[in-house]
């Protein structure tokens, strides 16, 4: 038996069990542990789109038209495969911009505009008030029903009933309890509500799972099958096969699709899921597919229920919209009656949740907030308004829920469920224009949004709310029948004389003409002004890595002092010290003191603010406290226009900045290069003097000697004077060749390029140095060809290597056994001379170093007379004439020098 | 063109496509009182195109990754 | 008792005209042309007085200084630094290990001598 008891025990202990997981979701989401940042939580959650009127209503409007309930499914599934750019655009910007809401959406993309954000919550507020009345309905309805269980029989209406006695009534008061709980934790709305998200996709499975439940029990238990139950669905004659048939017209059937379609995307509860709360921008791609499934499967068994409910209760009073319920109620089903109780519980509670919080930032933030910001300067300056703003937020909410009890009562039974449903979404869809067109084009204008959107709303009130009072009674049918004063023209549902449509496609059609036409026509009439076309590109443009462009487009002064104030007012102190902290972090600063009120931290502030009361009043109140200079039309087109080309530039720059970085390295390795010659060059000043010392050294003082002491012996005298010469002839050998040395390093010296015969050079060179080698009594051994030699150099120089090479094999050479080998040989491409000797040779450490400057071979004892740089000059020359010279030694043979030079090629 | 707007592009085409076979005359073919398998062929029709089209979304979006 | 002058240099020339200086002024003269064998001769024979050129093979002047000034058994013995190397840090670097005077080539023979009488007569 379901009892009272059971039944009210397990509504509470539903609610609770959500409240559980929420409040789970929230702690997890405090420690940065996020369950709901997954794609298959995020699709769950858009399926708040499915609410009672899903859940019971489908089934209702299957039984009255057969195929009619699906395009309201069909329409999200469409437009879902656009999502991946649409619904990414919305979100990018929200993210961006911290957009709360539609309402704050539409008004910060026209400018940021305050009345355009209180339109759109007007209109959003209206419309959506019938539907939470509709889902108060389903749950006093459905708990109603149960009570009798298990006799079907219909409820009373419920405004016979007195007030106080309305089970309506308390469950409007107990989910704005349970609302206040879930959605008012935090002020800043763009702070994600994670844990009202899992239990909205918790209640997503339940309504699923128990919706399947009932299809399954009905389809195979009560009956056969699909085959089955179509089967006697048709013997009865209640099976309406036909599509067009079943939607009064082809208009009726696109028309439904089309509305549903602009639905999913501007209702404002599935705004505040797929946007508001989208942890992630790749959560999205699932969504595409899996969100359409998932009605796909909460539709599968419609028309089986609908089919076996009018068998089951033929001749019976019962409402097709109750059949998901009756149906195992009527089947004595207790647990399954349960079962679905619970899952059109959840439908509805989902629905009055989500959207009662996205109406509620929306009532506080477009429309509470302006009025409170003319009043501002008699609020006193410290107090903390962000209590208040929570206040507005949870009166709001019990607001909204009251407005939808009173919709109940006084208009709630004139409906079936699924109209009431049409009629919001019609309303919500005159939102379609300013927001998809606005995205695509920039020329939209704040008068043109205005205009749409109000001309959109007039027509709905006029064609749709109207009639629906009408029938109610709370205006003469009268003017249904006759139109205003007896006007044929303006009949509400036939305007301008329009019929064969139904109400909602006569709606929608002149309610999106009269829209759009009006947007597009005031949006042309005159360009955007400066805030609209700024906010315009920001919009248009959210997919091509923008977010610094808001930054670029302020400018004027502020203090980072009343910045914070500001952001403390509305946000608590502690948490907006927080903010600013991160903030500065993120700057690379230590601390908020740091921050430069720069125009990256104003927008940041501003952005902050916009989180917690709306962009256009974040606008104003950032204005409030900085100064700022007003941009022209021409200064801003030229900000947008740099900021298109910025990631051309940002590739410029990048290429530039590698190009830079290797100029840096280069100029570095250039620098190292430059200090080392320096340093060489220091060493070699510093050898040079030292060597022109030593010389200069002896002369002074024999000139000295010989100076102080005239009688000083002849002999010694001449041997004094001998050293004064050779001294002053060394001295002056080091100088010339210090200078050549100079020259030849610095590039400057002149040089022939001319055929030379090097054997006619070498056999000069020996014939030159002839009576060197005899004075010193060495023999000179010739090992050289008899054809010449030709290279390609300067015949001077290249004598002075060779004059070089044999002075100083004469010096090493013991006197009188000295033996000098001058050998020329010709190799594959190069010619080779060597002088060898046997003299003393080289020390194997000294082989590295001989060609360096001052660096020269054997001890003090036997120290040669030379100047250090006979070897360092040979090897230039040789260098420069393309060739190379180099050493080798062994103490007991002597020492071998060579070098090889090219050999001249030969005349192409 | 990179790999997010190849298939952004198809995912417009499922969308075109399901528009093609709801909405065009296409759908009057099947807008008959005729059954198939004791299932009347428009509802058959509708519901298979629909799980079809959702199917195309997911293997369009999903299915390249492997 | 005549005092013996050793005088340690590569180059021959130098070696030669401050031999004749030296003997010129009554001082008995050893020579050594290099670091190592300058610091065999001060073991054997105990000069009274080094004239030290820096510049040399096998050891530098800079080095045979630093050995006698660590060497307790040298102590006293007086240090004359003839170098070609006149840069500031050159000669600060000498007078800094431990060298009496430091005369720069060329030098006059006038302030050597006085040098090496003044460095001898300060001993005394």
């Amino acid at each position: 038996m379901l009892t009272t008891t059971i039944v009210v025990i397990a509504s509470l202990g539903y609610l609770g069990l959500l409240f559980a997981i929420a409040y789970w979701a929230d702690r997890r989401a405090d420690q940065n542990r996020s369950v709901i940042s997954n794609a298959t939580i995020y699709a769950l959650s858009l399926a708040v789109y499915c609410t009672a009127w899903t859940f019971y209503g489908s089934v209702g409007r299957a039984a009255a038209t057969g195929i009619g309930f699906l395009p309201i499914y069909i329409g999200p599934t469409l437009i879902a495969a656009l999502w991946g750019t649409l619904l990414l655009k919305m979100v990018r910007v929200s993210k961006s911009q911290r957009i709360t809401s539609i309402a704050d959406f539409i008004a910060s993309r026209y400018g940021k505009s305050h009345l355009l954000g209180g339109l759109v919550t007007i209109i959003a507020v209206l419309g959506i008030v019938p539907y939470i009345a509709l889902q108060l309905k389903a749950i006093s309805r459905s708990f109603t029903i149960l009570l009798t269980y298990p006799e079907v029989s219909m409820p009373n209406p419920a405004d016979s009933l007195p007030l106080l006695q309305d089970t309506t009534l308390y469950v409007a008061l107990l989910l704005a309890a349970f609302t206040i709980l879930f959605g008012t934790r935090h002020l800043d709305a763009s702070e994600r509500h994670e844990g009202m998200v899992a239990a909205i996709a918790f209640e997503s499975i339940v309504k699923l799972v128990a919706f399947l439940s009932v299809g399954i029990f009905v389809t195979y238990q009560l009956h056969d099958g699909f085959t089955d139950l179509f089967d006697k669905a048709e013997n009865a004659g209640i099976l309406n096969p036909l599509i067009i048939d079943g939607m009064k017209g082809y208009e009726n059937w696109f028309a439904l699709t089309l509305l549903s379609a602009l639905a999913v995307m501007m209702l404002p509860r599935q705004f505040q899921v797929a946007v508001v709360e989208n942890s992630g921008e790749q959560h999205l791609r699932r969504a595409v597919w899996l969100f359409p499934l998932y009605l796909f499967l909460i539709n599968i068994f419609v028309i089986p229920i609908a089919l076996a409910g009018q068998l089951t209760f033929v001749g019976e009073n019962v409402d097709a919209d109750t059949f998901v319920l009756t149906l195992p109620m009527a089947h004595h089903q207790g647990s399954l009656t349960l079962l679905a109780f619970l899952g059109g519980m959840s439908a509805a509670t989902g629905m009055v949740i989500v959207e009662t919080i996205a109406l509620s930032t929306m009532v506080c933030n477009d429309l509470v907030m302006p009025l409170l910001l003319k009043r501002w300067k008699q609020i006193p300056p410290d107090a903390d308004l962000s209590k208040l703003l929570l206040r507005i937020r949870r009166g709001a909410i019990i607001l909204i829920l009251l407005l939808g009890f009173l919709y109940f009562r006084l208009a709630g039974e004139a409906y079936a469920l699924v109209s009431i449903g049409l009629i919001s979404f019609s309303a919500v869809a005159q939102f379609a224009p300013a927001m998809i067109i606005g995205l695509y084009w920039r020329g939209g204008t704040r008068s043109g949004a205005l205009a749409g959107l109000l001309s959109g709303f007039v027509i709905w009130v006029y064609t749709l709310l109207l009639p629906s009072f009408a029938k109610s009674g709370w205006l003469p049918a009268g003017l249904l029948e006759q139109g205003p004063f007896a006007i044929e023209l303006l009949k509400p549902q036939a305007l301008f004389g329009l019929t064969g449509l139904n109400e909602i496609t006569h709606c929608l059609f002149w309610s999106l003409s009269f829209n759009i036409g009006a947007y597009i026509l005031f949006s042309l009439w005159r360009t955007p002004r400066v805030d609209e076309a700024t906010q315009a590109s920001l919009f248009v443009d959210a997919l091509k890595n923008q977010q610094f462009l808001g930054v670029g487009l302020w400018r004027g002064t502020a203090e980072v002092k009343e910045l914070l104030h500001l952001a403390e007012r509305f946000l608590g102190n502690e948490r907006a010290r927080h903010l600013f902290q991160a903030f500065a972090k993120r700057r690379k600063l230590t601390d908020i003191k740091q921050l430069p009120a720069d125009a990256e931290t104003v927008y940041f502030a501003e952005t902050l603010l916009a989180g917690a009361i709306g962009s256009a009043s974040a606008r104003v109140m950032v204005s409030s406290v900085t100064t700022e200079e007003t941009l022209g039309m021409d200064e801003v087109l030229n900000i947008l226009d740099e900021a298109s080309q910025i990631r051309a530039y940002s590739k410029a720059l990048e290429r530039k900045s590698h190009q830079l970085e290797k100029a840096t390295r280069e100029l570095k390795e250039a620098n190292e290069r430059l200090q080392e010659l320096d340093r060489l060059k220091d060493d070699f000043m510093s050898s040079v003097t030292h060597e022109l010392r030593t010389p200069l050294a002896s002369i002074r003082a024999f000139s000295e000697i010989l100076n102080d002491d005239p009688d000083i012996a002849l002999n010694q005298r001449r041997r004094f004077l001998g050293i004064i010469v050779n001294e002053t002839k060394r001295l002056s050998r080091l100088v010339n060749q210090v200078l050549d040395l100079a020259k030849i390093e610095s590039g400057r010296a002149d040089w022939n390029a001319e055929d030379v015969d090097l054997l006619e050079i070498v056999e000069e060179a020996i014939s030159s140095t002839e009576q060197l080698f005899a004075d010193h009594g060495t023999r000179v051994i010739r090992a050289l060809p008899d054809h010449a030699c030709i290279v390609t150099g300067d015949r001077d120089r290249l004598m002075q290597v060779l004059l070089n090479l044999l002075s100083n094999a004469n010096k090493f050479v013991p006197e009188q056994t000295g033996e000098v080998t001058v050998c020329l040989i010709s190799k594959q491409d190069r010619y080779e001379v060597s002088v060898s000797d046997n003299g003393p040779g080289i020390a194997a450490g000294e082989l590295p170093n001989i060609f360096e400057k001052f660096r020269q071979a054997g001890s003090a004892s036997n120290k040669p007379i030379g100047t250090g740089l006979g070897l360092p000059i040979s090897k230039k020359i040789v260098e420069h004439l393309g060739g190379n010279i180099w050493a080798e030694s062994t103490t007991e043979n002597g020492a071998i020098f060579t070098f090889a030079l090219p050999k001249k090629k030969k005349a192409a | 063109m990179n790999r997010s707007t190849q298939t952004r592009q198809r995912l417009a085409g499922v969308t075109l496509l399901g528009f093609l076979l709801f909405f065009s005359p296409v759908l009057t073919l099947f807008d008959k009182a005729s059954e198939w398998a004791g299932i009347p062929i428009s509802y058959l029709y509708l519901f298979g195109i629909w799980l079809a089209l959702i199917l195309l979304a997911a293997w369009t979006v999903e299915g390249r990754k492997h | 008792m005549t005092k013996t002058i050793l005088i340690v240099d590569d180059e021959p020339n130098i070696v030669l005209s401050v031999e004749y200086l030296m003997k010129r002024e009554g001082y008995q003269v050893m020579t050594a042309s290099d670091g190592q064998v300058a610091m065999e001769v001060i073991a054997d024979t105990r000069p009274d007085l080094l004239i030290l050129d820096v510049m040399m093979p096998r050891k530098n002047g800079f080095e045979v200084c630093r050995e006698i000034r660590a060497d307790p058994a040298l102590s006293g013995l007086p240090i004359l630094m003839l170098s070609a190397k006149g840069r500031e840090a050159e000669i600060k670097k000498g007078i800094s290990l431990g060298a009496d005077a430091y005369i720069t080539k060329p030098f006059s023979t006038h302030d050597l001598v006085d040098k090496v009488n003044q460095l001898l007569q300060s001993r005394e």
